[in-house]
């Protein structure tokens, strides 16, 4: 490999680490501002303009805080287990473009780190991975809360898995492929025959009236998979505490809430990829730097979703969330595969 | 040394070590663990193969949903620590078959690939790469099998099924 690929290859890795860890750090102060909006309230407005420094200030708390290991814990599996949380939900996007290739340094740079050809397939494997670093929490932490909140996890997640897999199968479906990339192009080919920018909302129209429920679908199996409110189970506080991670303190704990927060990011990036149309909106020709600040505002766009969605709905019952995952979103996630095959089937 | 085979020595060691400290770690969830690990050493050997359609269905296939699973089972019975002394009378001889079994497979595909003994097939599946290949293939070349094995796992899915229910009705 020479060695400018290779710097390439580290800087964008780099990029994506801190975006993503950054990106953590301000999405607690957007999500306790926009919550405190939507509660009729201030927010954080203390740690410098607009309490702007806030994230900092908690992460500072965070880092001198006690770090308690409970006595009869195991030891090795939950310090482990935090770690194991995080690793996945950073390497997700890694499939994930942020833009067409541009000219740099003399140079054609891919605006991604990986586009391989089993990249939706990648999704659903760090997906499925994710659970374990839960589960470990809640078994080595040696508490019935904790542990009752690992099982928790484990059922949901896996449940939630089938429909989110099969969310995924749509956009493959339409696009004829499991590359990220070649998903993002198809969208905007689906619009070429209304010209440029105009044609870009009409190819998304296209897109998403070709799988009508897959938008819908793959954001509500994401956020359970998450565990976000309203499906935050594993973390319910009326009956866990605060489910696995009820023994954590200190930086341990901070590592499960980056986690939670960069797996929200990673979902809407993966959604703007699937669903939106990913780096792409109108004159992207002339512009092609546009494309990672499209794929900013999509983000930002759907992560208000997430963040209106926790401040609007009570959450479920676990067994009426079982239920639902099995007994509704599943079988319409099924519908929606047969839908999207007739479609294509029928050349549209 | 090609840097291939480098990888390939340090992942094999990886691969075995795991194996054996799944098979002598007392502690049922420490055994899951390793075996899961062994199950994503396997998916990287996939990758070096050039199959990444393969690793990604082997991590989301076992190390991602079986297990989970198991590792689900094993905390909700609570049966983390095993016994001592647990050993099926019929497991060992079994056992020593089927590793000589395997032995001799191996040897003779040694032998093969040296030219000393002929290989039983020249066509071997050239499922390699790229996702429609595997589709192709499976649903060309090897429908047979292929559904046969999606009835098996029907019914097995429809076995576990009709067994809880029975519990519930107790």
């Amino acid at each position: 490999m020479e060695p400018a690929l290779f710097w390439e290859y580290i800087i964008k890795s780099g990029i994506l680490l801190l975006g993503m860890t950054g990106g953590f750090a301000y999405l607690t102060y957007y999500e306790r501002k926009a919550l405190s909006r939507l509660q009729s309230r201030i927010g954080p407005n203390r740690a410098g303009p607009w309490g702007l420094l806030q994230p900092i200030a908690d992460a500072v708390k965070l880092i001198f805080k006690e770090e308690l290991i409970p006595t009869s814990a195991n030891k090795l599996l939950f310090i482990l287990a935090p770690v194991i949380t995080v690793i996945p939900a950073l390497i997700i996007t890694a499939v994930i473009p942020w833009g067409r290739p541009i000219h740099l340094f003399g140079r054609d740079i891919n605006l991604f780190i990986a586009d391989i050809n089993v990249g939706v397939l990648y999704i659903t494997a760090v997906a499925s991975i994710a659970v374990y670093g839960i589960v470990l929490a809640g078994w080595s932490s040696n508490n019935k809360y904790a542990m009752m909140g690992g099982l928790r996890a484990t059922a949901q997640m896996v449940s939630y898995e089938l429909a989110l897999a099969l969310a995924f199968v749509a956009p493959v479906i339409l696009a004829g492929s499991m590359s990220t990339v070649d998903i993002v192009e198809k969208q905007v080919a689906m619009g070429e025959p209304w010209g440029a920018a105009f044609g870009f909302i009409l190819g998304l129209l296209r897109w998403n009236l070709s799988m009508p429920l897959g938008f819908l679908i793959f954001f509500i199996a994401s956020t359970a998979e998450i565990n976000r409110s309203p499906f935050d189970m594993p973390e319910a506080e009326q009956e866990l505490t605060a489910g696995y991670h009820v023994e954590y303190s200190g930086m341990k704990f901070a590592l499960f809430f980056m986690a939670e927060y960069i797996k929200m990011i990673a979902v809407s990036m993966i959604a703007a990829t699937l669903y939106l149309g990913g780096y792409n909106g109108p004159w992207m020709e002339q512009l092609p730097i546009l494309g990672p600040v499209y794929l900013f505002v999509k983000v930002f766009l759907l992560l208000f979703l997430l963040i209106w969605v926790r401040g609007t709905l009570p959450r479920f019952r676990y067994d009426q969330l079982m239920a639902f995952g099995w007994k509704f979103l599943f079988p319409l996630a099924l519908l929606n595969v047969v839908i999207v095959s007739i479609v294509v089937a029928l050349g549209g | 040394m090609t840097v291939q085979l480098i990888l390939f020595i340090i992942l094999a060691l990886v691969a075995v070590a795991t194996a054996l400290g799944m098979l002598l770690s007392r502690s049922a969830v420490y055994a899951a663990l390793y075996l899961v690990l062994n199950f994503a050493t396997v998916a990287v050997f996939y990758l070096l193969l050039n199959a990444p359609f393969l690793a990604v269905a082997q991590v989301t296939v076992y190390a991602g949903a079986i297990m989970v699973l198991f590792l689900f089972v094993i905390m909700l019975l609570g049966t983390e620590q095993l016994r001592r002394r647990h050993t099926l009378a019929w497991q060992q001889p079994v056992a020593i078959g089927l590793g000589i079994i395997l032995l001799a497979e191996t040897a003779y595909i040694v032998l093969a690939q040296r030219g000393l003994v002929s290989p039983g097939t020249t066509e071997i599946a050239s499922i390699t790469g790229s996702p429609t290949e595997v589709g192709f293939n499976l649903f060309m070349s090897y429908l047979l099998p292929f559904e046969i094995t999606s009835l098996l796992l029907l019914v097995a899915m429809v076995g576990a099924v009709v067994l809880t229910r029975e519990e519930k009705k107790k």
